[in-house]
């Protein structure tokens, strides 16, 4: 049975992480951080919200634990592959035009946007031109996609998807497979840096032509999201990318007005100059 | 709101109960329905000539008089501020979208005004999170099995709920019909 949370219990947990580990989820969407609770209590056998509160008081390994477990770090290769497909038609032509090309992957999770991204930038003749930036909040994922490990059983669906996003090479040639998992090609992978990076508190690091940020902000607030709309305005070159996950929005966002649409359907935005 | 749930064997269902039922919908829908994801889909325009149906995006308003579809590969909550929310965490039953996270939302959001539905198919999502509605005070209802091409979904939230309503698709239109009639008389 779902172990129950009122809203007071979300917010007493919300302040009470905030204070002790100084993580900030006071500007999370409610309904999933509330439902990533509940599912974290079910899969640690706790009883209910002041055994987790106790537990989290007490014991920073289990707090690190949790916070593995809340934040969604759920991937794939080359998901949606029509967005795929439109990124090397509509931007890859436009980034070719410049000399170094910077591209900023947040809250990427265990990697496989960024492993993609970076075999559409290979068959367009960029990657030895591009410097990949791919951050996340989560360590664990972080160190997870340093290893570029991904499950075996997976890469049947990310070869269909792959082909559909108007891939022509064989998509075994870019991983070695052992009995369990596909690694992506050390060769490809030489112009990525992981590293840890927070969109609610950190702030501009570089200058970018191109970021992806996709299916991240629908575990945010509109607050939030406006914050990371500024903060990924203020770290686009005039007339830099950005793509967001495809039912993610920037209509109910004011922040909208200071980018242009390159592709509405397959999210694909524009700083405006 | 009415939240609609069902896998294998319901599409056929679903087109029969929005096309039956009367044009002027009263309330919000909501569709969970399996489906197949990365790959292109019509499904929105194919379930109703009749009414339009919306895909709705992340924190876009719930509307009244509207029906919303749940999107290919993501999870449909609803945010205590009347809005849509989107998540991408693990499917659940093998499902994303998953009728018992969408459900249990809908009991979080709606107590009492929550009706849920579930429809034909092959698993055993929607039972638990139907039982989470009806503890919430709102009213659950099932595709009578024998109706049912697959009758695993409807069987399993009928042990799960005994308190759910078994109606063919002629009862429950009339059962919706009645409620939207007797929603106005409140009024």
């Amino acid at each position: 049975m779902i172990k129950e949370i009122s809203n007071e219990e979300l917010e007493t947990l919300v302040s009470l992480i905030h204070r002790q580990y100084g993580y900030d989820f006071s500007d999370y969407a409610r309904s999933s951080l509330k439902r990533r609770f509940q599912r974290f209590m079910g899969y640690a056998y706790i009883g209910g919200v002041t055994e987790l509160s106790d537990r989290l008081l007490q014991d920073a390994a289990f707090f690190e634990r949790m916070a593995q477990f809340i934040t969604v770090n759920v991937t794939e290769m080359f998901r949606d592959p029509l967005f795929y497909k439109t990124l090397r038609e509509l931007v890859l032509p436009r980034l070719a035009t410049y000399p170094i090309i910077k591209i900023w992957h947040a809250g990427c999770a265990t990697g496989e946007e960024v492993f993609s991204m970076i075999i559409l930038l290979q068959e367009a003749g960029l990657l030895e031109r591009c410097r990949i930036y791919a951050t996340d909040l989560n360590a664990v994922s972080l160190h997870k996609a340093e290893k570029a490990l991904i499950p075996l059983k997976c890469m049947k669906d990310y070869t269909q998807n792959y082909l559909q996003s108007g891939g022509m090479e064989d998509f075994s040639n870019y991983y070695m497979a052992d009995d369990e998992h596909a690694v992506i090609d050390q060769a490809l992978r030489r112009n990525i840096v992981f590293f840890q990076h927070n969109l609610v508190t950190d702030q501009v690091f570089n200058e970018f032509q191109l970021i992806c940020c996709r299916n991240v902000f629908i575990y945010f607030n509109k607050q939030l999201q406006d914050r990371v709309l500024r903060l990924f305005y203020d770290s686009l070159a005039p007339l830099g990318y950005l793509t967001l996950g495809l039912k993610e929005s920037m209509m109910f966002s004011e922040e909208s007005a200071r980018f242009d649409a390159v592709s509405a359907v397959h999210k694909i935005f524009r700083r405006k100059s | 709101m009415i939240a609609i749930g069902g896998s294998a064997g319901s599409l056929p269902v679903l087109a029969e109960l929005l096309e039956q039922l009367p044009v002027s919908i009263d309330c919000t829908m909501m569709i969970i329905v399996h489906r197949l994801k990365n790959v292109p889909s019509d499904l929105d325009r194919l379930l109703s000539l009749k009414a339009p149906i919306i895909e709705p995006e992340d924190k876009q308003p719930i509307l009244s008089r509207r029906i919303y579809l749940a999107p290919q590969n993501y999870h449909l909550l609803i945010e205590d501020e009347g809005t849509f929310a989107l998540d991408y965490s693990e499917p659940l039953h093998y499902s994303r979208p998953s009728i018992d996270v969408s459900f249990a939302s809908v009991a979080e959001a709606f107590g009492p005004r929550a009706l849920g539905i579930l429809l034909s198919g092959a698993s055993k999502d929607g039972a638990a999170g139907m039982q989470r509605i009806i503890a919430a005070g709102g009213t659950g209802i099932v595709q009578d099995p024998a109706t049912a091409l697959f009758d695993t979904m409807p069987l399993a939230a009928l042990e799960l709920c005994p308190e759910a309503l078994s109606m063919s698709i002629t009862d429950m239109v009339h059962f919706l019909t009645e409620l939207k009639m007797s929603a106005k008389h409140d009024q």
